[in-house]
């Protein structure tokens, strides 16, 4: 082949995983954008792709907005707290946290962390029970059922459970954490702990019947077969787990959030709808781009951490 | 030379969802110290169940294994297996998979250093210390049975168990295998039992080839003595009358006395029940 022939071949296979999604994601905003227009609403028209660009930059100026605000009053407080401690040096200062209202960003951590915490402790969960489950047909045929059942409940069902729950279990003058927090932490772990039991489990169950002689003939201990053996030959099954799980615990995320009026994006939806001006459909779409981007994000996190842990790369591409 | 494996009077019968399958009846076979034994048959008599029985990965149903007189139930280390597909773990690298072994066998009786140069030690042995950092998926088919049989031999077991552990390799790296597993036994003096069904490797590795009948009720049907001197080799053996005369034994013993009585195919387009000739 010519060298002329293999470079236009090679700039055409770059082409195609370039250029096609570049022209997907075309057509999709022109139809958005047609679509946007026909669709009129008591709160204006449906917003279209330009005006989510336009509320991402009205939402990060009044972040930067309110982070200065909060700055501001810092400095006020300090400068106040030093003049009193010079007329009196008896004087205990008194320090105030600045009570101002939560920006789009500020609720994008919240619900980042929230996500994160309820993922982590369902993971906590899921893996070991996964792995005695896989280990022990009995366990699994006790406890099957069970996931079954709950498997497909939706977490707006948890939440008052959760909530009521929370509130007469979780009693503290001074907590730690925020019971919103803990209300949404919960029903993220309920909702997201299934995929990550029942992909372990049938990981561990399905183990290459080689690799299980292999540990037999040498004796392995208990222990140490669940850690040398079983442990790796599950990976690949558990991240699957992880990764459905992470993506379950995103969606229910903002569901609950929505629902409870705890912090995060999903309260940001809510009060943004509540709120009823001409610029919240608008801003509730760059919501909408936003927990999706975020979402698509966070598996592709995962892919990366599975492509590093896992000895199967080729099932950590997927 | 006295016994140092008894299997006595094995029966297995498998449960199967359309009653009972007796695999083997009755297979008794007494092998002594330093002993190569093969184990030939057509596929699917039983072979690999024998082995099983013996690694103490299957229960026979009656009749039991003796080894140095003691009653075997379980695996164990004593007992080592090389298994047809090198069943490596994919995730250690090779010096791993066969560090794995040596730990466990010789946690206690070794020093982290004799460790380790015991494990270097077997992967010299089968010739493999230019991969020892590779994984398995990154070495050839042949090069993962090597390490395999390091991972086997590191345990230093009283018998070696091997089922066809060359039978996935093409015709030439079977041949570097045997040479290996030749000069391997000339210096080690292991008593193994390896399956295979490959005629040539039976006469040319084995002190005594044990012939099995098929299956289903398969037992021990000849057992052939193969007093060859060695060290063999394999092209001056090709010439040999002796050699060419074992070789026919078993050759007749597969194929005329234990003749595989199934058609090729019955119906032309039955495409998908292709049957297997040994
Ligand atoms: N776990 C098992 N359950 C039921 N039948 C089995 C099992 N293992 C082997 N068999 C049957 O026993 C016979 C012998 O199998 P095997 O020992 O694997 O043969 P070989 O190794 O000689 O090819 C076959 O008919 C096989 O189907
Ligand atoms: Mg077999």
């Amino acid at each position: 082949m010519s060298p002329l022939k293999q470079t236009l071949l090679n700039l055409n296979t770059h082409a195609k995983t370039v250029l096609l999604p570049v022209i997907g994601i075309a057509i999709f905003l022109f139809l958005w954008t047609i679509a946007a227009n026909s669709i009129n609403t008591s709160l204006g028209k449906f917003p279209a792709p330009s005006s989510v660009v336009t509320q991402m930059v009205n939402l990060f100026d009044e972040h930067n907005a309110e982070r200065d605000k909060a700055d501001a009053f810092y400095e006020r407080q300090e400068v106040r707290n030093a003049k009193r401690i010079a007329k009196d040096p008896e004087y205990v200062p008194k320090v105030r946290t600045y009570t101002g209202k939560e920006t789009f960003l500020d609720q994008i951590i919240t619900s980042l962390v929230t996500v994160m915490s309820g993922f982590i402790l369902a993971a906590a969960i899921a893996i070991p029970l996964g792995i005695a489950i896989g280990l022990s047909k009995g366990l699994n045929t006790a406890i099957n059922p069970i996931i079954q059942i709950f498997k497909p409940v939706s977490p707006l069902a948890w939440l008052p459970l959760v909530t009521m729950a929370v509130s007469a279990l979780y009693v503290s003058d001074d907590p730690y954490f925020a019971k919103s927090f803990i209300n949404s932490l919960i029903t993220v772990t309920l909702c997201s702990i299934w995929p990550m039991i029942i992909n372990t489990s049938v990981g561990v169950a399905g183990i290459n019947k080689d690799w299980d002689n292999v540990s037999k003939v040498l004796s392995l201990p208990k222990l140490k077969h669940i850690q040398k053996i079983v442990l790796p030959a599950a990976i690949p099954s558990i991240f699957t787990g992880m990764r459905m799980s992470l993506g379950v615990a995103w969606m229910v995320l903002i569901a609950a959030e929505m629902l409870a009026q705890n912090p995060g994006l999903g309260k940001f939806v809510w009060d943004e709808f509540q709120n009823g001006s001409s610029a919240s459909l608008s801003r509730i779409m760059t919501a909408v781009v936003v927990i999706g981007f975020i979402g698509f994000l966070l598996d592709l996190i995962m892919q990366k951490i599975q492509y590093v842990v896992s000895w199967d790369k080729a099932s950590a591409e997927r | 030379m006295s016994t140092l494996l008894n299997i006595s009077n094995i029966d297995m019968v498998f449960p199967t969802p359309k009653g009972d399958f007796t695999a083997l009846k009755n297979v008794d076979l007494q092998i002594k110290k330093g002993e190569f034994i093969s184990l030939i048959g057509h596929s699917g008599c039983g072979k690999s169940t024998v082995l099983n029985v013996v690694a103490g990965l299957y229960q026979a149903t009656s009749g039991g294994v003796l080894l140095n007189n003691k009653e075997v139930s379980k695996p164990g280390p004593e007992r080592a297996v090389v298994f047809q597909n090198h069943s490596l773990l994919p995730w250690l690298t090779c010096y791993q998979n066969v560090e794995l072994a040596v730990k466990e066998v010789f946690k206690g009786k070794m020093t982290g250093q004799e460790m380790k140069d015991w494990i270097n030690h077997n992967i010299s042995l089968v010739h493999m210390d230019h991969a020892t950092d590779k994984l398995p998926d990154e070495i050839s088919g042949g090069m993962k049975q090597r390490i395999g049989i390091a991972r086997a031999l590191a345990m230093q077991p009283e018998v070696l168990l091997m089922d066809e552990p060359f039978g996935a390799l093409d015709a030439l790296t079977r041949a570097h295998m045997q040479d290996s597993l030749m000069e391997i036994q000339d210096e080690l003096n292991n008593t193994v039992i390896m399956i295979t069904h490959d005629v040539d490797e039976a006469v040319l590795l084995s002190d005594r080839i044990v012939m099995m009948t098929n299956g289903p009720s398969a037992t021990v049907g000849e057992i052939l003595e193969v007093n060859l001197p060695r060290p063999r080799n394999r092209i001056t053996l090709a010439k040999d009358p002796a050699y060419n005369e074992l070789r026919a034994k078993v050759l007749e013993f597969l194929y005329e006395k234990q003749r595989k009585v199934e058609p090729i195919t019955t119906k032309t387009a039955n495409t998908k029940k292709t049957t297997k000739v040994a």
